[in-house]
């Protein structure tokens, strides 16, 4: 017993010295605040940093920035948004960091939105889908890089919108994301082909589906296709169930971030084939800057990239390029700078959007097929985000304007 | 009439792993009444290991050889947990032991993040039953009648060992009466191994057995847990056959509800519960709680008393540090003083109805949520001002409470506890899917503190007022008549009714009032935060509150706010690394084994001890 607590107050003193030695300022670097799910979410998050520390060693390597090199200073926020919110505040005050990025739960992203607004602290959203986060709850302090949930299910509608399938089914998972991403499909689909009938609806609370249960309900509404958002283990059940019961026989499924690494790959040999699904399928793109990056990415980690990994890199490289263009670390300075910022990635020219703060970094749509006993895509393409988002007044209209 | 007969086999088949881990944790709770929190991450072990057994075998036996390994190793680490950790904690208050059992959750965590990696694993389709049955035109995959069948023989299984071995007998009398039991010479201790060996089996068991429909994924623990307990309660504790009856209530009513309602996912199963337990309070096969027979163990407390002359000079020199912290303290400190009291509120509003109000909640973030959510939802839909806002969110959490608290304090022990849970996630649910006046997910952002409070020095003088003030108020009551009334009826409920004390009411407006002093926690936190999500009232939410107050020790009145100050500390500084939760669990683990009073109940015995040998000397 004595033993315990000795032990127990050697640890205990061994934090506070840990505590202690973190330096408060660092010279000649720039401070970046890094918050994102790493112990909640792992198989999205440490592809993520991994892209992000690609990114850093790429832009020191060449110089870094104003002078001075980048550094991550990194933070688990036990994927709650409170956490998250305590976390960015230190980061800020005693880390001294001159921008908050990252973040993969859109409620945890939209707390940082609001906490950027109110501290007027540059915030850069990575992966956050949330349709809110520049629209409805946007602010001046906050930018994000991916396609939002409206632009992929946008991609999605106006492929489907090609077939003849008029009786439509949706399966989403029963939170925020789920329910933006089948309004948003069925509002566009509808514009498209007003023809078009939805005939059932299943909302499977996340991470519980009963997959089963919910394929029966909706092959009892004998739809034509079926828009699928479910994700992560709801996928994996969902197809497994689906195609034991057969029930993806003759049916146009589309899957709304299936052809990601992240959820086609744990699926190996039972991935579906013949979804219409937006996702990345990084073996297939064959551009300069794209095989540049996928060399120097698996020759640091013997691994491949996974979309996580693409957006941290890329999320990083437009942070050095508002740097660059603001011409100092000033929070003002830098939201003037990444205002209409257009710089060169991996996928492409990306602008963030002044109106809205959205950047135009688009998705690849594509058929999944099975290849070697895994799933890939085949038949893709890269849609611009750009062409994906809703006109300038509606955009007005979406976000307050002050 | 395929699809119908197809539909009751699929609810079968879905309640069929969910049945088996339950019954372990019914078990373990009927014999030791440790409510095992690792219980989900033994399912999710259970998993894990059939993942890495059946890779290796794969012929048809290989793979239920390899369930049933599976379920063995997962047993054993049972054992080990309960040898190592529970065995010694056993005569520690109330409900402590489920601390431990939290800790274990965030060792096993990392430990499986280490062994096999981030990304979900798929499970293989069972050899030989990787097909459908035909049933009427309606396809039926083959496992699923394997699981049914599955389920049916443990339950067939565990009634012959119960009633027909002299093992079952032993732990059936063990659940009856422990004390009696080991009086007639049963050696408890390997009674309760054996039974924590078995519970931990069969939630390796399902863990396994559901491998084929699944896989295996580091979010199985925390998603299990709900419908675990629910279903235990549902069923009556300790009743396993009460619990398959439950898990095949509730996912029938899930298979056949999203057909009527496909947006009743989330909340059908703890309406359920609710209404099982309005109408039956132990349970569908449950038996009564006799007072006190719930793990209530050690010496009677002693009388509460007004503090001496030496603790309130500490008090007082405390209270003036924390006055004069922002002189010398950074921004960020601040910060983390501001969250530290908060949860020091929560947690104490928590240990008002728990310690001295004899009424342990597992849904207190209900009212801690509620509190966040009233104050945002009136800055947001009529642009309240913050001080309105402050003040509205006790009386909503206390409204909330009351009417919750009406049905809960008829209940006693683990039932109160999972009703008063149950009524959390209802709330939870509404408040989840009301996006129309909630935000949903979304939550409320934007809801900041006025001009005046805005600034963080002048924020946390704000919290240090009401919070300290709040803490204050709540040690008052306790030695107003209201406050010894409510002692009384936990005491003796009997003796209390006979001399005018009227139980029933009495027990409703503590637990109101303990509802209404955490709506206070709840709106200094939303206005700290500046926005305000469905998490904080969900099941971990409540979890926190109730670990911080076994941490600090349920039995003194400041433990609380000790196991909260040195929660929300610990957590920040230990989030920091990398492996954090396998620290931060280690820590938990070796502090419950160190302190079984609680860290403040340690100290408050020590004081006391020296206070007597003083005595002795004089």
């Amino acid at each position: 017993m004595l033993n315990t607590k000795k032990w127990l107050a050697g640890v205990i003193a061994g934090f506070f010295s840990v505590g202690l030695a973190v330096p408060a300022f660092a010279g000649g670097t720039i401070k970046i605040g890094d918050i994102n799910s790493y112990k909640r979410l792992p198989a999205h998050t440490i592809p993520y940093k991994m892209g992000v520390e690609l990114a850093l060693e790429h832009i020191n390597s060449a110089g870094g920035v104003l002078g001075k090199k980048l550094e991550l200073v990194s933070r688990d926020d036990n994927g709650k948004p409170g956490d998250a919110v305590k976390i960015a505040e230190e980061l800020v005050s005693k880390d001294r960091v001159a921008l908050i990025s990252g973040s993969l739960f859109s409620h945890i992203g939209l707390a940082l939105t609001s906490f950027a607004g109110q501290r007027k602290v540059l915030y850069v959203a990575a992966e956050p889908l949330a349709d809110a986060l520049v629209w409805a709850n946007g602010n001046r302090y906050t930018f994000r890089l991916r396609p939002s949930t409206y632009m992929q299910a946008g991609m999605l509608a106006e492929q489907a919108a090609k077939n003849p399938a008029k009786r439509w089914a949706t399966i989403a998972p029963n939170y925020a994301y789920g329910k933006d991403a089948v309004s948003a499909f069925k509002k566009i689909l509808k514009s498209l082909r007003p023809d078009v009938e939805f005939v059932a609806e299943q909302w499977p609370a996340l991470f519980k589906i009963d997959a089963g249960a919910e394929i029966q309900a909706l092959s009892a509404a004998n739809p034509e296709a079926v828009y699928n958002v479910t994700f992560g283990g709801d996928l994996a059940k969902f197809a497994r169930e689906g195609k034991l019961r057969k029930f993806f026989d003759g049916k146009l499924i589309l899957g709304l971030l299936t052809g990601e690494p992240e959820y086609l790959d744990p699926l190996k040999g039972e991935a579906p084939e013949g979804w219409l699904v937006t996702g990345y399928p990084w073996y297939a793109i064959d551009t300069p800057a794209h095989n540049a990056f996928l060399k120097a990415y698996q020759a640091k980690y013997n691994d491949y990239p996974r979309i996580g990994s693409i957006v941290g890199y890329n999320t990083m490289l437009g942070i050095a390029a508002t740097f660059r263009k603001a011409g100092s670390t000033d929070t003002e300075d830098l939201v003037d700078a990444m205002e209409g910022l257009t710089f060169d990635s991996p996928m492409g020219s990306i602008t963030y959007r002044k109106i809205d703060h959205q950047s135009t970094m688009g998705a690849y749509v594509g058929w999944t097929t099975l290849k070697d006993g895994k799933g890939t895509m085949v038949n893709w393409t890269y849609r611009d985000g750009a062409g994906y988002l809703p006109s300038d007044a509606e955009v007005r209209k979406l976000r307050p304007q002050n | 009439m395929g699809f119908f007969i197809v539909q009751v086999l699929t609810g079968l088949s879905s309640a069929a792993a969910v049945f088996l881990v339950a019954s372990g944790l019914s078990i373990i709770f009927g014999v030791t009444r440790v409510v095992n929190f690792a219980h989900g991450s033994f399912y999710m072990l259970g998993a894990f290991f059939a993942y890495t057994f059946t890779s290796h075998l794969t012929s048809v036996v290989g793979f239920w050889v390899a369930m049933l390994l599976s379920a063995i190793a997962v047993g054993l680490i049972g054992v080990v947990v309960e040898i190592l950790i529970l065995r010694r904690v056993y005569q520690a208050p109330e409900l402590f032991q489920l601390v431990a059992t939290f800790g274990v959750i965030l060792v096993i965590q990392d430990l499986a993040l280490l062994v096999w990696g981030a990304e979900d694993l798929l499970g293989p389709l069972a050899p030989g039953l990787d097909s459908t049955v035909n049933i009427f035109g309606t396809l039926l995959p083959e496992y699923d009648l394997a699981l049914i069948a599955l389920s049916l023989i443990v339950l067939v299984a565990l009634w012959f060992l119960f009633n027909r071995t002299r093992w079952g007998c032993l732990v059936r009398a063990a659940t009856e009466d422990r004390e009696m039991v080991g009086a007639l010479g049963v050696n408890q201790t390997w009674l309760f191994t054996g039974t924590f060996f078995l519970g931990s089996l069969l939630a390796g068991l399902g863990g396994a057995a559901q491998l084929p429909k699944g896989g295996a994924s580091l979010l199985m623990d925390f998603e299990i847990l709900a419908v675990i307990f629910v279903v235990v309660v549902v069923g009556g504790m300790g009743s396993i056959l009460g619990a398959y009856l439950a898990a095949v209530l509730i996912f029938e009513f899930n298979v056949f509800g999203i057909l009527i309602l496909p947006e009743s996912t989330l909340v059908l199963m703890f309406l359920l519960m609710a209404i099982v337990l309005i109408v039956r309070p132990w349970g569908l096969l449950g038996k009564p709680e006799t007072p006190g027979q719930l793990g209530q163990v050690g010496p009677p407390e002693l009388p509460y008393q007004l503090a001496s002359r030496p603790l309130r000079f500490i008090g007082m020199v405390l209270l003036f540090g924390l006055f004069v912290l922002p002189a010398f303290a950074d921004d960020f400190t601040l910060v983390l003083a501001i969250e530290m009291i908060i949860m020091s509120l929560f947690a104490a509003s928590l240990h008002f109805a728990m310690g001295p109000g004899g009424m342990v909640s597992f849904g207190h973030a209900a009212y801690f949520g509620g509190g966040a959510y009233a104050a945002a939802l009136l800055v947001k839909h009529v642009n309240a001002p913050m001080e309105i806002a402050l003040l509205f969110a006790p009386l909503m959490s206390g409204v909330l409470a009351l009417i919750v608290g009406w049905f809960c304090v008829r209940l006693s022990g683990v039932y109160l506890a999972m009703l008063s849970m149950a009524f959390a996630q209802v709330a939870w649910s509404i408040v989840f899917q009301w996006d129309a006046v909630t935000g949903g997910d979304d939550g409320i952002l934007g809801i900041w503190p006025s001009a005046w409070a805005s600034d963080r020095m002048a924020y946390y003088y704000l919290t240090l007022i009401a919070g300290v003030g709040g803490i204050l108020i709540l040690r008052h009551v306790l030695f107003t008549p209201f406050g010894y009334a409510m002692r009384a009826v936990r005491d003796s409920a009997v003796r209390s009714e006979s001399i005018g004390i009227r139980v029933a009411r009495q027990k409703w407006l503590a637990f109101a009032f303990s509802g209404f002093m955490a709506g206070i926690a709840g709106g200094l936190f939303v206005f700290s935060k500046g926005s305000v999500f469905p998490d904080e009232m969900a099941i971990p939410r409540s979890f926190d509150a109730l670990i911080m107050v076994l941490l600090g020790g349920v039995k003194t009145l400041w433990g609380p706010v000790t196991g909260a100050s040195s929660f929300t500390w610990l957590h920040d500084e230990i989030s920091r690394f990398e492996y954090w939760r396998l620290l931060l669990g280690t820590l938990i683990i070796a502090i419950v084994l160190a302190f079984p009073q609680g860290i403040a109940g340690f100290v408050s015995n020590g004081w006391r001890s020296l206070q007597n040998r003083g005595q002795k000397n004089v």
